[in-house]
């Protein structure tokens, strides 16, 4: 009989506290998150100072919570898996050590996690990964492209150049005076939008997965500025229409193009900016008519979250992979295999 | 009675396991390691050799500022999850009079300092271990309260000697400053204060940082100028 392999996962490397535990990779059993976005509203932005205070503030209680839900307790468990990196240091810092103190005190092994294939691997909380795989991953941090050939197996294919899509979306809602975070609000107009202004696409060199955002973001607001010098009104729906479509268009099309070229058997999307119906409708048709399986997670699985760092972790525990005490945050930490 | 210490609010690691009125071990050191790497293995070590293992600790003992941000945390992330799960109660102890405790003899003013930058302090002001002040503030202020508190003063803190000039200049013949041995804070002596604290709940333990955000401060000026 095989065993149940129970993993708590943290994950603090933004703005949401979060912990959760996933039996064997793929069940979630309890998936707290404490967000801060309420917080950091008035900034306009992550203040990363306060989203460390806040980390502490949550961090017992949340994991506390999870064992709660769970009704588990720490004997239970099999592993406590954490995010290592990238993203806020000093965020980082707080689910790393409380998941040391956590695992040393309760004699459990600790595995680091990359925050970017936990996004993936939520998707494994819905249905059972096929490789190769192709990942598009986009959120207020990223934008990517990730194949693998296996589980564990990452081999990053493009990445962006300047601003991730997520940001880009939160600058263009600021120039149009839209509440933090711009994300929803600018998808909430395009999609009641009648008529769409055109703006450029950053295909690069020919061949390439890479994408680049800077760009489209400065004709926007080159855009916006002009009107306003000839004392015109924008069409905010126009202009988030014409937005989100450079954007959408860009994505879908270096996805579909990588997932010909390396015949994958299923397309996933990840981070928060997948919860993005423009987008979302996008990848469905094109991969409907392509006929690949192409899934996204429910958007409480594509925001932070961290039954997707258990999910991630359990995969690597498995593979035999650990951390020790002396792990560090890794704020530009490289996404490796661990198979 | 076993006690375990953790003092990470500054540049100095502190660790120390107490058993009842004995020191087992203490670990102390000024190196620039970050704590993420350096507290946790140090911690796992000392109770190794002490021959300890979590589930027979008693109580923690935590540092809680103030210092620097990040430092204070992952003491007290370590602290207040370790007392969480092992189901002990958490003493939290200033972690300036962590440092002033190292003099407890000095017949006078005791003021140990951090450095907080652009001729700022973190100080605390003390008298025969009893705290007349713990604040955020310019040295030239600092300076000007214990000058006319008109009695012999002992500056300690490793920060000491970023600022030991102009103390000297201000204070005179009145001031010291303690020697190396006693300039970094010991684990061991955030114990003995703990012993006659109170604990505190351990979810809501959090640093004390004697300061708000750069950005909330930013952002309360911004709304008093809206306010005018
Ligand atoms: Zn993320």
């Amino acid at each position: 009989m095989i065993k149940n392999q129970y993993i708590l996962g943290i994950e603090t490397s933004c703005d949401e506290t979060a912990a959760s535990i996933v039996k064997n990779g793929h069940e979630i059993i309890s998936n707290v998150v404490a967000s801060q976005i309420e917080s950091h509203k008035r900034f306009g932005g992550v203040v990363p100072e306060i989203a460390s205070r806040h980390h502490v503030e949550q961090i017992t209680m949340v994991i506390e919570e999870a064992l709660k839900q769970a009704n588990m307790s720490p004997k239970d468990l099999d592993a406590v898996a954490v995010t290592e990196g990238p993203g806020l240091v000093g965020a980082l810092l707080i689910g790393i050590n409380a998941a040391k103190a956590f695992a040393f005190a309760n004699s459990l092994p600790l595995v680091g996690v990359h925050h970017i294939a936990g996004h993936i691997y939520a998707n494994a909380l819905v249905q059972p990964m096929e490789f190769p795989l192709l990942a598009l991953v986009v959120s207020g941090g990223h934008t990517e492209l990730v194949l693998m050939k296996e589980d564990g197996q990452f081999e990053l294919i493009g990445e962006t150049r300047d601003d991730a899509a997520g940001e880009a979306y939160d600058k263009v809602a600021r120039v149009l005076n839209l509440p933090y975070p711009g994300g929803p609000h600018i998808d909430r107009l395009a999609n009641d939008s009648d008529s769409a202004v055109s703006f450029p696409r950053a295909w690069l060199e020919e061949g390439s997965y890479d994408f680049s955002f800077s760009g489209l973001k400065s004709a926007v607001i080159n855009y916006q500025h002009n009107a306003e010098q000839r004392g015109e009104e924008i069409n905010p729906n126009h202009l988030a229409a014409g937005f989100q479509e450079s954007v959408i268009e860009v994505l879908t099309a270096k996805t579909l193009r990588a997932a010909r070229e390396f015949n994958v058997k299923q397309v996933i999307a990840a981070g928060g900016v997948a919860a993005n119906k423009g987008l979302r409708k996008s990848l469905e048709d094109t991969f409907e008519k392509e006929n690949i399986p192409f899934y996204v997670p429910p958007i409480s699985l594509c925001t932070d979250n961290a039954a997707m760092i258990a999910a991630a972790g359990d995969s690597k525990f498995s593979a035999g992979k650990t951390s020790d005490m002396s792990m560090n945050g890794r704020p530009g930490m490289e996404l490796n295999s661990w198979k | 009675m076993i006690w375990l210490g953790i003092d990470t609010s500054h540049t100095p690691l502190a660790v120390a396991v107490v058993k009842d009125d004995q020191v087992l071990a203490s670990y102390q050191s000024s190196l620039k390691i970050t704590h993420s790497i350096g507290a946790m293995p140090a911690i796992e070590e000392l109770l190794k050799k002490a021959d300890i293992k979590p589930g027979e600790i008693d109580a923690i003992a935590v540092a809680i500022g103030p210092g620097s941000y990040t430092g204070v945390r992952i003491g007290v992330t370590i602290g207040k999850t370790l007392a969480w799960t092992l189901n002990i109660p958490i003493v939290s102890v200033s972690s300036l009079q962590v440092l002033a405790s190292n003099a407890p003899y000095f017949p006078g003013v005791v003021c140990a300092i951090m450095d907080a930058r652009r001729g700022n302090v973190f100080a605390g002001i003390y008298t025969n271990g009893e705290v007349v002040k713990e604040a955020h503030m310019s040295l030239v202020e600092l300076l000007e309260t214990v000058d006319e508190m008109g009695q012999p003063v002992l500056f300690v803190g490793m920060d000491v000697s970023i600022h030991w000039e102009q103390i000297k200049e201000v204070l005179g013949d009145k001031v010291e400053r303690a020697n190396a041995a006693f300039s970094l804070p010991s684990a061991a002596v955030l114990i003995e204060l703990a012993k006659k604290l109170k604990p505190t709940e351990v979810h809501t333990t959090v640093p004390e940082y004697l300061r708000i955000t750069e950005a909330e401060a930013n952002w309360m000026k911004e709304q008093k100028t809206n306010d005018n």
